[in-house]
């Protein structure tokens, strides 16, 4: 049961001129978010912007105690509401939503997730990162970015034990090229016997090709997806993507907020 | 403090409906709401057939606004009544069905439906959606239109009639006046106002339908004004709409001559916002003394001011 919260910012880290991860006071929404689930969040007290925006929670916190107290985002300054949130202090209050959405599910042992991400949607993967350290799943992370600058929060990953394979389009940070390539040559060489799921969030073109690399070598695939919202909840249908049912019937307009944000990638029409 | 009023056969304990469209079918509030808390609740638009409305993007922000081209995806009638209307009885929910037809006949058909269903309290008229080019706005645009679809549902159906108005018209108030005269047990105004946002860096429309509705507080003062207009007009209740944020914007539309009014834009920024609202309608009943909510109604004083200090 999602709830709003006027939560005071605790921190605003800034990992670039464009990335910046943003912590919040939020005990109700970090006791029962889970992996990939999202916050509304008002970046103004005015009505300039007016709606709120959707931010996968990218960390779950803990007081000293080890009780969830907070949540993160990973914010990428994008537009209006993006902009504000580059720029908020410490103290401020910002009302948040949530836990809202379907999350991704962790895979057990023996089962390997590997997690795909592309620059801003690394977001929903510390989540997932921590929930398959407790389940002592096996996890590796293919992160990619345009450039080295651009790639944030690796030590976050390499602290619960993830394997992280790193890709730049310009070279300048781990391999050159497409975050796809390592992937593909690490599901040619995978044996078929040695199950992996697949975890996705980034551009799309990105995802469409991991739901095409997925699908061509027979592994189970969930990507996270954004898209413009209105409200979270289900009441506006501006979020909607087009996408088969769970029982494969034909593709419908699905609401990525309460159906998603989290889908089966053979699900989603690509094209 | 009575916050009630009627329409027609209908009493709804308290002015505040969920606005259609921007409440799902009202099963999706169900974990933030307590549904039987409303006057009501507006349900998403229905045809007969489901539709899958147009593609994304369908919302921009605009100031203080957005616009929107859902183009009306919906489950259908049937699928409704088998689908949400339980749960929307179970939780003791005011119906209030927003229909939309291509025709006439489909109107007069899923009037017919609906009044066959348990749990369906009222049914509002969608002549005024902006967004899809078949049917809805021609009657609504129409006086000749919009006073034959309300007497045709009319003769079908106990239930209260509400035609939603457009504001997208010359004169709403002879709409409104089209629709007593046909039978209306009230009327719902406004919808949304057509318009359109450009990327001038693409030249491309922010929409893929290229145009949209314009909804939020950006409207109201227009809202409010079309309220007042269609209160001189029309003895039949009146259901304000227009980018209501405050208890002070549900009383502004009261006092230009809403009997009840409607949330939709600000529900999605503040999914809350009903309980605050209600304090904030009650604290003034107290602070004015008012005992019975429906007696502001209309009574915005026009009267010339006091010019007296002008001379002095």
């Amino acid at each position: 049961m999602p709830v709003d919260i006027d939560a005071a910012v605790i921190a605003n880290r800034r990992l670039s001129a464009d990335y910046n991860v943003l912590s919040f006071a939020a005990p109700a929404i970090a006791a029962t978010a889970r992996p990939a689930q999202f916050v509304m969040i008002k970046t103004s007290g005015g009505l300039d912007p007016l709606l709120r925006r959707p931010f996968s929670i990218f960390e779950i916190l803990r007081d000293a105690s080890g009780s969830p107290s907070g949540i993160s985002i990973f914010n990428k300054r994008i537009g209006a509401g993006t902009s504000l949130l580059s720029r908020v202090e410490a103290g401020a209050r910002l009302p948040v939503l949530g836990p809202l959405g379907r999350p991704f599910e962790p895979v057990d042992p023996p089962a390997e997730a590997w997690m795909i991400a592309g620059g801003v949607g690394l977001a929903p993967f510390v989540t997932l990162a921590a929930a398959l350290a407790a389940r002592r799943t096996s996890a590796t992370l293919f992160y990619g970015a345009r450039r080295a600058e651009e790639l944030h929060c690796v030590d976050l990953f390499e602290a619960l034990g993830v394997t992280v394979v790193l890709a730049t389009e310009d070279g300048s940070g781990g391999v050159r090229g497409r975050i796809t390539n390592p992937l593909e040559a690490a599901l040619q060489a995978r044996p078929l016997a040695n199950p992996v799921k697949l975890y996705v969030c980034g551009p799309t073109p990105m995802m469409r090709a991991c739901a095409a690399l997925a699908a061509t070598h027979g592994r189970a695939c969930d990507v996270s997806l954004e898209q413009v919202m209105g409200c979270g909840l289900g009441g506006c249908y501006s979020c909607v993507v087009l996408a088969r049912g769970a029982d494969g019937g034909a593709p419908h307009h699905t609401r990525t907020c309460i159906d998603g944000p989290v889908f089966d990638a053979q699900r989603v029409v690509w094209d | 403090m009575d916050l009630s009023l009627t329409i027609g056969s209908l009493t709804l304990q308290n002015p505040l409906i969920a606005a259609s469209g921007c409440f799902g079918y009202g099963v999706e509030y169900a974990d933030v709401v307590d549904l039987s808390t409303l006057g009501g609740v507006a349900v998403k638009g229905l045809f007969l057939a489901e539709r899958e409305g147009h593609p994304p993007p369908r919302i921009v922000e605009t100031p203080s606004g957005m616009l929107n081209a859902i183009g009306l995806q919906g489950i259908g009638v049937h699928r409704f009544i088998k689908e949400r209307l339980p749960e929307l009885r179970e939780r003791h929910a005011v119906v209030i069905v927003n229909i939309c037809g291509t025709t006439l006949d489909e109107y007069v058909e899923l009037a017919r439906i609906l009044s066959d269903a348990r749990g369906v309290h009222a049914i509002e008229l969608n002549i005024s959606c902006p967004n899809i080019k078949e049917g809805g706005i021609t009657f609504g645009c129409s006086l000749p239109g919009t006073h034959d679809v309300v007497s045709a549902v009319r003769k079908v159906t106990r239930l209260p009639v509400i035609p939603k108005l457009t504001p997208n018209v010359t004169d709403v108030a002879s709409f409104a006046r089209a629709a007593e005269e046909a039978g209306a047990d009230a009327v719902s105004l406004v919808n949304t106002f057509l318009a359109m946002a450009i990327d001038v860096h693409t030249r491309r429309p922010k929409l893929t339908n290229i145009v949209g509705g314009l909804s939020g507080p950006a409207i109201r003062p227009i809202a409010v004004r079309m309220v007042y207009e269609c209160r001189r007009a029309v003895k039949i209740p009146i259901i304000g709409i227009g980018g209501i944020a405050t208890a002070d914007d549900v009383l502004e539309f009261m006092i230009a001559g809403a009997n009840a009014v409607q949330v939709g834009t600000m529900n999605f920024v503040d999914p809350f916002i009903w309980e605050k609202l209600m304090d904030g309608v009650r604290e003034y009943m107290t602070t004015h003394a008012i005992a019975r909510l429906q007696d502001i109604v209309g009574t915005v004083d026009t009267s010339a001011r006091e010019t007296a200090w002008l001379s002095t």
